[in-house]
C-alpha cells in the first residue's frame, strides 16, 4: 500500500484505511456522536453525501492545492469516512452509488492536477503510483504527454463509445498510446468509481452509533427522493430501463441512447424538470445543455416541434435494444405494456 | 464429390504426408494447442490436443484429412469443450485473401459451376444453360492477385513495426495454400488481449473511424497548423504522404481541403481508408478461439500447401507451394481457363480426357473442374 501525506489522504482518502486512521489520530467513533466539537463533523458528512446526492462534486476546504488551516485536513477525511459510516447505517444503495461516484470525480480532479503538476514531482508521482496500485495501468510521462501500452490503453477505451476514443484517432508510436493528464484521468473513470464502490459496499457495517442516529434517518429521507425512478421503471420496457441504468452508474449514454429516453419520458407526460435529473451523473453532463436539449425535444423551444420517440427497429439497428418476451409485437418502446388484441 | 475422387485426392494428400512431414511446422507449446481436421465429405472434428510431431504424425496417417487446423491460442486444457479450456493468451493472426481486394482481374478467372446442371462457364449470374442461378464460383487466382495480396501484407507489417514496435523477426508470412497470406505475429503486448481490443486493432490497421480532427481538420475555425506534416510518423504521416503526394504540395492540397470544409474531409479519409488501410479480414483477427489452417498442410481448395514465404518479394505463390507428384494421371477436365502451376501451363480443357501430372489433377479436382476419368 502506498504511504500518504496527510494532504494526500484528504485528496484520496478512499485510500484510507478508516480504523488506523482514527486510531492514529486517537479517535473513537463514539466520540464524535457525543463530543459538541466532534459532531459537527457528522453534519458535514451528512452535507457531504447530500451534494453528492444531487450529482455536484464535494468542495472541500482545500483550496486549490494547498490547504486553508492545517486542521482542514483531518476534517476534510473524517467527514469522508464518517460519510461512509452513515451510508452503511442508512443501508441506502442508490445513496453510495451516488456518493462513490461523486467521489471518484472529486478524486479525478486532484490526479489530473497532480499528473499535470510541473513543479513537484512527487505530487505527479504519487498521482502516477495510484492508477498503477489501484488499476495496474502503468503509464509513464513523456515530454508534455503521459504514455500507456496500446494493449493497456484499449482495455479501457473500448467502452467509450465517442469516436475520438478509438485507437485510430490516438498519436500511437512505439506501442504506445499518448495522453494529455486530463485523458489519462478520463481513461479509468469508471475504475476509479468501481473502486470507491467496492471499498465502501464491503465496509463493515457498524452498529448504531449514540449521536449519528439524526442523519441517519435524515438519509433515509433523502434516499427516498431518488428512489422515484427506481420505482416507476417496472412499467418501462427494457431499452429504456437500461438506459437509466447505465445513467444511473455514472456510464456514458450514447447520443442516440439520450435521445431515445427523453422522446420516451417526454410522450409519457413527464415534463422537462423532471427529466433533467436522470442525466446528471453522465461524464459530460452540463445543465444548462442538458435543458437546452430537453426543451427542443419537447418542441418548447425554437421550431416548436416535438420529436417523438425512435421505433424499436431504428433502436435495435442503434444496438439500444434489449428486447424481452414482453416485446413481442410491439413496434414502438411507447407501446411496451400495453395490452393488445 | 465422387468416391473414386476422394480415394484419389486421399492418396495424394496422404503420400504428402508421409513424404513431406519435415514441411509441417508443428508450432511451440504445442501441447497447449486446440488441433482440428476435416475429411473429405464430412465435418470438422476439433478439441484435439496433440504432444508431439509424432503424435500430429500419426493423426495425419491414420485420418488422412483434407484440411487441419491448429489454435492460435494456448489453453490449459485444449481437449475439453471451449467453455472449459481455460484460455490463457493467443499470438496475433491476420488473413489477407485476395477475394477481399476488388481487383479488377478477379472477373477474368472466377468461374460459375451450376448446382443444378453441373455446367461450368465463365463467371456469370445465371447458368447460361439451364438458367439457374444457384451457382458457386470458383476462382483461380493469377499473378495479380498474389501481387496485390503482398501488398497488403507490406502495409500491414509496416503498421506492425513501426507505429507498434514489433520485431520484424515475430512477424511470420505464410501462403494461404490458396490466394492469400497468413501472418502470425508473436512475443506482442497483444497476447492476453480479448476479441474487442483486438477488433479495435483492426479498426487502426484498416483505418477505419477515423475523425477529421485527427488530421488538424477542425469543425469551427479550422486552422491550416494543425494539418500533418510529412515526415510524421504514425497515420498522420501515412495520410499526409498519400493525400499531398509530395512535400511541395503540402500547403496547396490544405488549401482545397480547408475550402471544401469538414464534412467533405469526413468524405475523403473514408476514400483514403481504401488506399492506405490494410485490407485484413477483421473476423480472423478478432477470433481467439479460431482453429487456424496449421502451417505446411494442404489446403484441400487447391491442393497446394500452407507454406512460409522466407523472403516474401521473391516468393512465386504457384510454383513454391506445389508438393504433390509429377506422374500422370487420367482426368475428364472442364476447366475453361488456363492457370500456371510449378511452372507448367495447364488448360484450357473442355470437357475432355486428358492426362496431366498430379498436382494439376488435384488443383483441378479440389476446385471441382475434373474428375477422376
Ligand atoms: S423491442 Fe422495442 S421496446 Fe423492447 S427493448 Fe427493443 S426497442 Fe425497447
Ligand atoms: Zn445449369
Ligand atoms: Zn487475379
Amino acid at each position: 500500500m502506498l504511504s500518504l501525506g496527510q494532504d494526500e489522504i484528504a485528496k484520496y482518502p478512499f485510500l484510507a484505511d478508516a480504523g488506523q486512521y482514527l486510531k492514529d489520530k486517537g479517535f473513537t467513533l463514539e466520540q464524535f456522536g457525543t463530543d459538541p466539537d466532534l459532531k459537527e463533523l457528522i453534519t458535514k458528512a451528512y452535507e457531504r453525501i447530500q451534494v453528492a446526492a444531487d450529482g455536484k462534486i464535494y468542495k472541500s476546504d482545500l483550496i486549490g492545492d494547498q490547504v486553508s488551516k492545517e486542521a482542514a485536513l483531518p476534517r476534510e477525511v473524517f467527514s469522508f469516512l464518517l460519510a461512509i459510516v452513515l451510508l452503511k447505517l442508512s443501508g441506502m444503495h442508490t445513496l453510495i452509488k451516488r456518493f462513490a461516484l461523486a467521489e471518484a470525480r472529486r478524486a479525478e480532479k486532484y490526479l489530473e492536477k497532480d499528473l499535470a503538476n510541473i513543479s513537484d514531482e512527487s505530487k505527479k508521482q504519487l498521482a502516477i503510483r495510484v492508477i498503477d496500485d489501484l488499476f495496474s495501468v502503468q503509464i509513464e510521462k513523456l515530454d508534455d504527454y503521459f504514455v500507456i501500452p496500446v494493449s493497456d490503453y484499449l482495455k479501457h477505451s473500448i467502452n467509450f463509445h465517442e469516436r475520438e476514443w478509438k485507437l485510430i484517432n490516438r498519436h500511437v508510436e512505439n506501442g504506445q498510446v499518448f495522453l494529455t493528464p486530463h485523458e489519462t484521468v478520463r481513461l479509468i473513470r469508471k475504475e476509479l468509481g468501481t473502486y470507491i464502490n467496492a471499498k465502501i459496499v464491503n465496509a463493515k457495517t457498524p452498529t448504531m452509533i449514540p449521536g449519528f442516529e439524526d442523519s441517519v434517518n435524515k438519509l433515509v429521507m433523502l434516499s427516498k427522493k431518488f428512489s422515484t425512478f427506481t420505482v416507476t421503471t417496472g412499467e418501462y420496457p427494457p431499452c429504456i430501463k437500461h438506459a437509466i441504468d447505465i445513467l444511473e452508474k455514472g456510464e456514458n449514454l450514447p447520443h442516440s441512447g439520450r435521445f431515445m429516453l427523453a422522446t420516451f419520458l417526454l410522450s409519457k407526460g413527464q415534463s422537462v424538470q423532471q427529466i433533467a435529473p436522470l442525466f446528471k451523473n453522465a461524464p459530460d453532463y452540463n445543465e444548462r445543455v442538458t435543458l437546452y436539449q430537453l426543451n427542443h425535444l419537447a418542441g418548447t423551444s425554437g421550431s416548436g416541434t416535438q420529436y417523438s420517440c425512435p421505433s424499436c427497429e431504428k433502436l435495435k439497428t442503434q444496438s439500444l435494444c434489449f428486447a424481452t418476451s414482453e416485446c413481442e409485437g410491439i413496434i414502438t418502446p411507447l407501446q411496451f405494456g400495453k395490452k393488445r388484441k | 464429390m465422387k468416391e473414386t475422387d476422394i480415394k484419389f485426392l486421399e492418396s495424394a494428400f496422404k503420400k504428402y504426408y508421409f513424404e513431406q512431414f519435415d514441411l509441417i511446422r508443428v508450432p511451440e507449446r504445442t501441447s497447449e494447442r486446440e488441433f482440428g481436421y476435416q475429411k473429405f465429405n464430412s465435418g470438422m472434428t476439433r478439441h484435439i490436443s496433440v504432444k508431439d510431431d509424432k503424435e500430429l504424425h500419426l493423426m495425419l496417417m491414420q485420418n488422412v484429412p483434407s484440411d487441419v487446423y491448429c489454435s492460435n491460442a494456448y489453453y490449459t486444457f485444449p481437449n475439453l469443450p471451449m467453455n472449459e479450456k481455460d484460455w490463457k493468451e493467443a499470438d496475433l493472426i491476420f488473413d489477407i485473401d485476395a477475394k477481399d481486394l476488388n481487383l479488377s482481374c478477379r472477373a477474368n478467372h472466377t468461374l460459375s459451376i451450376c448446382n443444378d446442371c453441373n455446367e461450368i462457364s465463365n463467371n456469370s449470374e445465371k447458368c447460361l444453360k439451364c438458367n439457374s442461378t444457384k451457382l458457386e464460383k470458383k476462382s483461380l487466382p493469377c499473378k495479380n492477385c498474389i501481387d496485390a495480396s503482398k501488398t497488403e501484407v507490406l502495409k500491414l507489417s509496416e503498421i506492425l513495426t513501426n507505429d507498434f514496435s514489433i520485431n520484424e523477426d515475430d512477424i511470420q508470412v505464410y501462403f494461404s495454400g490458396n490466394e492469400g497470406f497468413h501472418i502470425y505475429v508473436y512475443n506482442t503486448q497483444f497476447q492476453q488481449s480479448g476479441s474487442r481490443e483486438r477488433s479495435e486493432l483492426v479498426d487502426y490497421i484498416m483505418f477505419n473511424g477515423a475523425i477529421p480532427e485527427k488530421f488538424g481538420m477542425k469543425k469551427f475555425k479550422p486552422n491550416r497548423n494543425s494539418f500533418p506534416d510529412f515526415s510524421e510518423s504514425g497515420w498522420r504521416g501515412r495520410f499526409s504522404k498519400y493525400v499531398y503526394g509530395s512535400k511541395s504540395k503540402r500547403s496547396k492540397v490544405i488549401s482545397e481541403l480547408l475550402s471544401n470544409g469538414y464534412s467533405s474531409f469526413q468524405k475523403t479519409l473514408d476514400d483514403v481508408s481504401e488506399n492506405i488501410g490494410s485490407k485484413i479480414d477483421p473476423n480472423v483477427t478478432m477470433d481467439i478461439h479460431r482453429i487456424f489452417r496449421l502451417p505446411g498442410s494442404i489446403n484441400s481448395k487447391s491442393g497446394l500447401t500452407k507454406i512460409h514465404c522466407k523472403d516474401l518479394a521473391k516468393f512465386d505463390a504457384y510454383a513454391d507451394s506445389s508438393f504433390l507428384s509429377d506422374d500422370t494421371v487420367e482426368v475428364l477436365a472442364n476447366c475453361p481457363i488456363e492457370f500456371k502451376l510449378k511452372n507448367k501451363k495447364i488448360g484450357p480443357y473442355h470437357n475432355e480426357k486428358v492426362s496431366v501430372p498430379t498436382f494439376a489433377a488435384v488443383y483441378m479436382m479440389c476446385k471441382k473442374l475434373a474428375t477422376i476419368a
